[in-house]
């Protein structure tokens, strides 16, 4: 497989071996996870298409046109129309846009929370570290769906009063579906914290005098995150599932917001003389959501310490 | 071993406790006024407003009022549906078999595909057979629930008209015919939450079978000239299965999420299907029984999972 070029090529590599650091080596094992490479790339290309898709495919979104109606796939609209004539391709770029920032800001939220929550049970250990970890169970136990249709279905329209429709939608779903979501985080991040506050660069750090936030912040977090990267990149997809299951369910966003969910549960009536308006949906959902789970097994690979040895 | 289980069961009073006060402090939190409709109608004085209030004592201080609501609901008195004009302890009753017959038809179909499959992939691993069903597992755990039931329902009961995509609860047929209609329309719904189950568990099984296959005391049952089956089925997968039992105790919230979503494709009339009528409905004491009947579905399958804990691992009883 090697040929003369590229030996020549890797050559001075090879003479002055670059400073290997933890991030390098783990990108490097990343890369070599072929599966991972791909959900990158297929999530690269979802993101492009939704972040300046609707620069590129000009069709409005709410644009009514009756003539054309649950039509199929057909050049003036790649992906059909639905019950309203309004284009598929268009709703669906616009869509993805809030189905993945739901994603994005759900776990940003649960991965803080987690964080800040295994980080003080930890550290401080005793009566704080019991309190919060009966705490942790108690959220573990309780079923996340129900409740958080319960809260949608009680502060909706306050919400919507007080910020706006979209705005309030969203505020509410991201808050809720990350504020349901930190337990497996805390339960790691504590794990983690637990065998670094006692290994001696912790020690030394305290012995200079280093106060307690800046061992946390400086010392410790840092050498704690590999697995919550893991847990996040996978919350990310659950994210996306909470929030399409309670737009499904008719619950999240309002039908002017067509996110992938909403899609979905507006096509379902008409599965079946329209079924490309379900599947279109629904298949990106999928896409995004095993290209995600890919890439966390990927993830895993390349930043769980136990596997260095194997490789 | 009843003594650890009457320990666990103890602990989880204090879980339902918890769960029991989450729910009515998000309940108190929330805007609205449950007598609101009266304050909009002219022909309601203000006066027999106020004495409703004082009446359901809705402006007594905060504990006094959660306990008042726990108190009622340990008595059985679950409050009345404005809309289906029954206590709602009597409609929740309706509703509850269908789903748990569902929801253990479908945990069994997720045993018996998960556990023969990861054990298998464990025993080869990398061959094609484990790349496969890696792979199977990948799409299943990252199909959502709501996706392929909709797949399944244009696939089976569109295109191929095998299988009813409405679940009745009342059909008129008799003796065979009426279990036999009863099995044809759970299949789906069955199949839907089982494969999903099955594919998050395949991994654990595998991953479990792979920890304890390298073991010392496999060789040795290997040694002694125990035959391969005997040395898989009693050493290999009940010491693998007690990993397997715990990730699938912490999945068990996610089940039922998992299982409301089927009901509602399905229009399976369980409670999951109710709490969703019931919240575009506005009928908050359903909404807000069967979101604890959820909550103690959760501590129970807990339960029954340190049950099987105890069964695997006789050890653990007598610590």
């Amino acid at each position: 497989m090697v040929d003369g070029d590229a030996l020549v090529e890797t050559l001075p590599v090879a003479v002055a071996p670059q400073r290997a650091s933890l991030w390098r080596d783990a990108l490097r094992r990343f890369r070599r996870h072929r599966l991972a490479m791909i959900g990158t790339t297929v999530l690269l290309v979802m993101v492009v298409a939704v972040v300046a898709g609707p620069l590129a495919w000009r069709l409005p979104v709410n644009e009514i046109d009756f003539k054309q109606k649950l039509k199929g796939p057909t050049w003036s609209h790649p992906l059909g129309t639905d019950d309203l004539g309004q284009d598929l391709l268009a709703r669906m770029l616009y869509g993805g846009r809030i189905s993945l920032a739901v994603g994005v800001a759900a776990m940003l939220i649960a991965i803080s929370l987690g964080t800040a929550i295994g980080a003080a049970s930890g550290y401080m250990g005793g009566a704080v570290d019991h309190t919060l970890m009966r705490l942790t169970d108690l959220f573990l136990s309780i079923p996340a769906l129900p409740l958080l249709l319960l809260i949608v279905y009680l502060f909706r329209d306050a919400l919507k009063k007080a910020v706006g429709p979209e705005a309030g939608v969203f505020v509410l779903i991201v808050v809720v579906i990350g504020g349901l979501r930190w337990m497996p985080v805390a339960r790691l991040v504590r794990a983690q914290f637990l065998s670094l506050r006692e290994k001696e660069f912790v020690e030394a750090a305290r012995g200079l005098g280093a106060p307690p936030l800046r061992q946390v912040v400086r010392h410790i977090l840092p050498n704690a995150m590999a697995p919550v990267i893991v847990a996040g990149s996978l919350d990310v997809a659950a994210a996306i599932i909470a929030e399409s299951t309670l737009s499904f369910l008719g619950l999240g966003f309002p039908p002017d917001i067509p996110t992938w969910g909403r899609l979905l549960f507006d096509a379902k009536d008409t599965l079946d003389f329209a079924p490309h308006w379900a599947i279109f949906p629904g298949t990106a959902i999928f896409l995004t959501v095993l290209s995600i789970n890919y890439i966390g097994d990927g993830l895993r690979d390349a930043l769980d310490p136990r596997k260095v040895l194997a490789r | 071993m009843s003594r650890y289980l009457l320990r666990r069961a103890l602990i989880s009073i204090p879980v339902l406790l918890g769960i029991s006060v989450v729910l009515f402090t998000v309940l108190s939190l929330a805007p609205g006024d449950p007598f609101e409709e009266l304050a909009t109608n002219p022909n309601v004085p203000a006066e027999v407003r106020q004495n409703l209030r004082v009446k359901f004592g809705l402006d007594d201080p905060l504990p006094v009022r959660y306990a008042r609501w726990v108190t009622s609901m340990l008595r059985g008195d679950w409050g009345f549906s404005f809309v289906s004009r029954i206590n709602v302890d009597t409609l929740i009753l309706q509703r509850l078999p269908v789903t748990l017959v569902v929801l253990g038809a479908a945990q069994l179909l997720a045993i018996l595909v998960a556990v023969p499959i990861g054990t298998y992939s464990a025993l080869r691993p990398y061959s094609l057979f484990d790349q496969l069903a890696t792979t199977f597992a990948f799409i299943g755990f990252s199909l959502p629930t709501f996706f392929t039931g909709l797949l399944f329902i244009l696939l089976f009961s569109i295109y191929l008209d095998w299988l009813p995509f409405i679940y009745r609860a009342d059909i008129s047929a008799t003796g065979w015919r009426w279990y036999w209609e009863h099995i044809r329309q759970a299949i789906m719904p069955v199949a839907v939450l089982g494969l999903f189950q099955a594919a998050a568990m395949t991994r654990f099984m595998r991953a479990a079978v792979l920890d304890v296959i390298r073991l010392d005391y496999v060789n040795t049952a290997r040694a002694k000239g125990l035959p391969e089956k005997t040395t898989l089925v009693k050493h290999v997968v009940r010491n693998a299965l007690i990993p397997v039992v715990t990730l699938v105790a912490l999945q068990i919230p996610n089940v039922f999420g998992g299982a409301l979503v089927t009901e509602q494709i399905f229009r399976v009339p369980g409670i999951g299907s109710l709490l969703i009528s019931s919240i575009l409905a506005n009928d908050t004491p359903v909404v807000m029984a069967v979101t604890f009947v959820y909550a103690a579905l959760v501590v129970v399958s807990n339960l029954t999972a340190d049950l099987l804990y105890g069964w695997l691992d006789p050890r653990i009883s007598y610590r």
